[in-house]
């Protein structure tokens, strides 16, 4: 069953994000308010890792478990949809103090009141899937 | 272990944990990238039929939905058998600038003053968990990817509509919290 395996993987996900912070609407407004390193440093020893990983996957064309190359697909450079679908979703991370993963990571805590989160973030989702093809990308 | 475990983790062992999780999925053949689910939930119930947006085949990413599962699973463990009993270590500016604005930092993860059915009631409590949703899941497949997908996923991987993306993560977040929030909480 593959399904274990990204089971486990959601599992590890879900405690590494309570157990990092990243999940709290105070270290969100602490980030947003510039008053602490932690998050910053959350981010950026999460990345630097993926950096190099990435650059070996790709130098020594490594392949994954199933013997398959590992591919990267490029984003389309059209930036325009990047800085306002971004700035959209800031000021939801901003009022939630949560982005994807941590709203249901919360929800799995306890927090019942996500679910209002979830069915909003739901409705937005539904709404750009109608006006996709109307809005500047 | 357990008490090991249970201690507040340093920011430089959670980075380096979450690039662990997004290892994991490059060499299962994956991309992390947390709100692509909820597209598939969408397309999974059928939404397809209606709106060509959601009009793929959501069972290649159904690997994405056992992650979800997961991660719900992963927050339950998390509260009830790896819970730190100190209070959480926020900053004193940031105690001091929420106090402000009425939110008493209660040494929690979340604000309790915040997080319950009674303050979904309020205007505040509708704008901030239905229409903070909204923000979201609007704004993360209009950038094609959230915090995972943009900052973690897309910043390893050098790629400049990534950092676009975040910059705008950011242009949001410091709006909302230097500008809405002192009209939103006073």
């Amino acid at each position: 069953m593959k399904a274990i395996k990204y089971i486990v993987a959601g599992i590890l996900f879900g405690i590494i994000m309570t157990k990092s912070e990243a999940v709290s609407w105070y270290r969100i407004q602490e980030m947003f308010r510039f008053q602490s390193i932690f998050m910053y440093g959350i981010i950026g020893t999460a990345v630097i890792p993926g950096i190099i990983l990435i650059a070996i996957i790709k130098k020594y064309q490594l392949k994954d478990m199933d013997g398959q190359p590992i591919q990267f697909i490029t984003k389309d450079k059209r930036w325009k949809k990047y800085l306002a679908g971004g700035s959209i979703f800031g000021m939801g991370w901003a009022l939630t103090g949560a982005c994807p993963g941590p709203v249901f990571v919360l929800l799995g805590q306890g927090y019942t009141v996500m679910i209002m989160v979830i069915a909003g973030a739901l409705a937005g989702t539904l709404v750009y899937g109608q006006l996709h093809d109307r809005l500047p990308q | 272990m357990i008490s090991f475990l249970s201690q507040p983790w340093p920011w430089y062992v959670s980075g380096p944990a979450i690039a662990l999780i997004m290892a994991v999925l490059i060499f299962s053949g994956k991309t992390f990238g947390f709100s692509a689910n909820l597209s598939n939930i969408c397309s999974m119930v059928g939404l397809g039929r209606r709106v060509p947006y959601f009009n793929f085949d959501w069972k290649k990413q159904r690997w994405n939905l056992w992650f979800l599962a997961g991660s719900i699973a992963g927050g339950y463990i998390a509260a009830h058998f790896l819970q730190s009993p100190q209070p959480m270590g926020l900053s004193a500016a940031t105690i001091s600038d929420l106090q402000k604005l009425n939110i008493p930092f209660d040494g929690k993860m979340e604000p309790g003053s915040i997080f319950n059915w009674n303050y979904l009631f309020t205007g505040r409590g509708l704008l901030l968990f239905l229409g903070g949703g909204f923000f979201i899941g609007f704004g993360t497949r209009y950038a094609g990817g959230c915090t995972s997908g943009h900052a973690i996923s897309g910043l390893s991987n050098l790629e400049i509509p990534s950092l676009i993306a975040v910059i705008g993560f950011f242009v949001g977040g410091l709006f909302t919290t230097h500008l809405l929030f002192p009209l939103i909480f006073n």
